[in-house]
């Protein structure tokens, strides 16, 4: 028996004299195959119905994190939410993550994830010679973690900061804490990012509600791991008794 | 006319940010050239991602007896001696600083007990040689070269794509694209540019390719007289995933095998012992996809149409470590625990081994100055068949050296004239999908043509599909000309499959007609009908060349063969077994 699906997709574009974007959900009724994922529906409807329809996609495997949108309110990769695991009696809602300006349709704009990267200093290894780098895989666990960020900022889209006040100018976000954890738990980076952790990216403001953490898909323990550690880092430099009075002597 | 244009002026223009074109950016802004990056995505997710198993570099970490020569005869044994020995040689030498570098830059890879990049099997690997992240290197190496680049001067353009080069006398002088955003046209003038533009797996309907892979570098540079090489050589990997249908074609990591997975088929029987007893599941690819393709056609299949792919006799922790991605690809697209039961694979269009002919220490085009090509878009490295890993390595080798010597020839010359005459005839095919009042969806025939030539030019060839698939390819030709587009510019998939059809289609004829010359079966090529190694297609490659009109010529070009020097490290009769 063929099921059909019913899907409600936001059409819309950016506002060029600023402003809101214009833009509404339409109706697309879709044939549901085996196995079928949300992407492959929103294929469907390109091919089909609706050629103009925006959205960004990829490697269609969870491995590359262009696909995010949010499917009945919540950020998912469209690629891996299943339909079976969706229920299909009520129209399945697709729209653009929230917390980023919209281009067109499914696609936002998030290029300013990118200019948070550039402000950010990168590895710094006490020596260049890889020739005498050692560590263990012990040690590169912990970075690798970090390292597993496909950057679909879903992490971002949920993060109340970004996504209710807008404090971009002022606080970098989990994907970013997640790569400034990945640089400071480096075996062998000696930078220095804790004021840069503090003062730019704002890590006080998040107030670990957890929410990226149960949006990300590579299962990275963004709160714990990463933005945790870190703010202890900047607790021991600037609320640490003892090393106040160490700066305050030392004119540090 | 091209002060209407968003234009920008740069000594180097590197198209494609995957790996290579990262690479080849870094290095070129390295020397001192002012660099302009474009690619059709956001930066750092283009198909490099995809890549699982490993870099493949001779590093000795893990086996001391490895080193360049190994490599490089491994190189050749998989390319079946019609590689361009030069390369392979160079890529051998080159790649283990690659790594190094990469390392420099803050890659982590995982490591040895004594601390030291570990290095797995992989395929027609003679020894433990690929240096991997878990199944996620890719994401490790073009993570690593994003956040170089990002701190390395380039100026990024991102989901823009570009359509058409230019030429200034016969060197190149710039390019033309449009914002995938706004739809708006935009100019790019350079000296110099670097091709890093991937395959052209999106032509086939079953294929571990990502949308971008449209052919769009390969079909640039036929247009403004670049050659190509070795075009019918298609890798189609044998593992991909077969069910269900939605995820059909997307890439299971070779490193399964490399870890120990065993493949077998409905009789419980591990097939490989029938084709290459002595490699068994680590033969190449090209062995490995035509045994899966055997099997499932004699009737020896899994369910779906496939094999079994099985790993669960290892440890569920080690396979949840090494393979992570791999598991939760698999439960959660397929409802299938591998650390309790097989997968269903089969073979998956890959890696298009044929590309830009080029000079091989520079990796610029041998007809047109200026122009440069590196990794996938590039010939003439993997000959007739890629090993695993040695497409990492391939970019990192070669888009470092694409980078220095476009740069090198940026410093040298004076920045070219754009042409109006070119530019006009680009901006007006640009144009044309919208004039039209009535036509095809794009979409439609971008289906048609994905099923067509997965069924005509897939793994198995035979003359008379060929010729058929030629006869269809201009049928799809004339229906892609004729295609129509609904809406406006901005962010719209059918006018960007619009464009990137009439390089599908190009590119694809490439294949056919390459495929229908060489009369033999050799790696990634193999003919029905020509079923053995021709002495003389042991020494001659495909070579593609465009007329003005847009018409193309197929051709051959004499393989260079090895100097007296690399010959001595082959035995006596390891090279003559490829002669037919």
């Amino acid at each position: 028996m063929t099921q059909t699906a019913t899907f409600q997709v936001y059409r819309g574009q950016a506002n060029p004299e600023g402003g809101l974007p214009s833009g509404e959900h339409q109706t697309y009724n879709v044939t549901v195959e085996p196995g079928m994922v949300v992407l492959d529906a929103i294929h469907a409807i390109q091919r089909t119905q609706a050629p103009d329809l925006a959205v960004r996609w990829n490697c269609k495997a969870a491995k590359c994190g262009s696909c995010a949108a949010e499917v009945n309110g919540k950020p998912r990769l469209m690629c891996k939410t299943r339909l079976d695991t969706i229920d299909l009696s009520n129209p399945v809602v697709v729209t653009p993550l929230k917390a980023f300006p919209i281009v067109r349709d499914l696609v936002t704009d998030v290029s300013w994830n990118y200019e948070v990267n550039k402000t950010i200093q990168p590895f710094t290894p006490a020596n260049e010679d890889t020739d005498t780098w050692r560590f263990s895989q012990e040690d590169a666990d912990r970075a690798q973690e970090f390292r597993k960020c496909i950057e679909c900022f879903m992490c971002q889209d949920v993060c109340h900061v970004l996504r209710n006040h807008q404090h971009k100018p002022t606080y970098a976000g989990p994907r970013w804490f997640v790569r400034l954890a990945s640089l400071e738990m480096h075996p062998l980076d000696v930078a220095d990012r804790v004021e840069y952790i503090k003062e730019k990216a704002g890590i006080g403001q998040c107030n670990i509600t957890k929410c990226c953490t149960e949006v990300c898909p590579e299962d990275i323990h963004i709160t714990d791991n990463a933005i945790i550690p870190l703010k202890e880092r900047v607790v021991d430099r600037y609320y640490d008794p003892v090393q106040w009075l160490f700066r305050k002597f030392s004119g540090k | 006319m091209t002060q209407h244009f968003e234009t920008h002026t740069h000594d180097v223009l590197v198209i494609g940010a995957g790996g290579a074109g990262l690479r080849a950016a870094i290095e070129a802004s390295a020397q001192g050239a002012s660099v302009a990056l474009v690619c059709k995505s956001l930066l750092g997710k283009a198909h490099t991602v995809m890549a699982e198993g490993g870099a493949a570099a001779a590093m000795a970490n893990v086996d001391s007896a490895d080193g360049w020569q190994p490599h490089f005869k491994d190189t050749m044994h998989g390319g079946k001696f019609v590689n361009q020995w030069r390369m392979a040689q160079i890529h051998a030498q080159e790649a283990p600083d690659r790594i190094k570098e990469l390392e420099r830059w803050g890659a982590v890879f995982d490591r040895t007990a004594d601390g030291k990049i570990m290095q797995r099997p992989f395929g027609g690997h003679t020894y433990r040689r690929l240096c991997h992240v878990g199944d996620r290197t890719g994401l490790e190496l073009i993570r690593t070269l994003q956040d170089k680049g990002v701190h390395s001067g380039l100026d990024v353009f991102m989901e823009c794509t570009i359509t058409h080069l230019f030429k200034d006398g016969d060197r190149v002088s710039g390019a033309l694209g449009y914002w995938r955003e706004s739809g708006k046209l935009v100019l790019f003038k350079a000296k110099a540019i670097v091709l890093a533009t991937g395959g052209i797996g999106k032509a086939y309907k079953i294929t571990s390719n990502s949308w971008e892979y449209t052919a769009d570098g390969h079909a640039m540079a036929l247009k403004i007289g670049a050659e190509l090489i070795d075009m019918e050589f298609i890798q189609f990997h044998p593992t991909g995933m077969v069910w269900p249908p939605g995820v059909q074609g997307i890439l299971v990591t070779e490193a399964v095998r490399g870890e120990g997975g065993l493949l077998t088929n409905n009789l419980g029987e591990r097939f490989m012992k029938n084709y290459d007893p002595k490699r068994m599941e680590l033969s190449t690819r090209d062995v490995v996809a035509k045994a899966i393709n055997t099997e499932v056609k004699e009737g020896r299949g899994s369910p779906h149409g496939g094999v079994f792919l099985d790993i669960s006799h290892r440890d569920a922790e080690y396979i949840k470590k090494k393979l992570p991605s791999m598991y939760h690809q698999f439960m959660e697209l397929a409802d299938v625990d591998i650390t309790k039961g097989p997968m269903e694979v089969g073979p998956t269009t890959h890696y298009t081994m044929g590309g830009i002919r080029v000079h091989h220490e520079t990796q610029e085009s041998t007809t047109v100055p200026g122009l440069f090509a590196c990794g996938e878009v590039g010939g003439g490295l993997h000959g007739g068949n890629r090993l695993g890993g040695n497409s990492l390595s391939d970019l990192l080798v070669f888009g470092r050296r694409a980078g220095l010597y476009a740069a090198d020839f940026a410093k040298k010359q004076p920045m070219p004239i754009t042409d109006d005459t070119q530019l006009q005839a680009a901006i007006d095919e640009l144009a044309l999908p919208f004039e039209r009042q009535s036509g095809e969806n794009p979409f439609a025939i971008h289906a048609d043509l994905q099923v067509m030539m997965q069924a005509k030019v897939g793994i198995v060839r035979r003359a008379d599909e060929l010729q058929e698939a030629i006869y269809q390819l201009e049928r799809l030709k004339e229906r892609a000309n004729k295609c129509m587009v609904l809406g406006s510019r901005q962010f719209n998939p059918g006018w960007h499959m619009a464009m990137d059809l009439q390089s599908m289609i190009a590119i694809s004829e490439t294949v056919a007609r390459s495929a229908l010359q060489r009369n033999e079966s050799r790696g990634g090529h193999t003919r029905e009908d020509y079923p053995g190694y021709d002495p003389l297609w042991a020494k001659q490659n495909s070579l593609v060349t465009s007329n003005p009109d847009g018409s193309i010529e197929v051709g051959v070009i004499a393989t260079p063969q090895l100097p007296e020097d690399l010959k001595t490290l082959f035995d006596a009769g390891e090279v003559e077994k490829y002669q037919g």
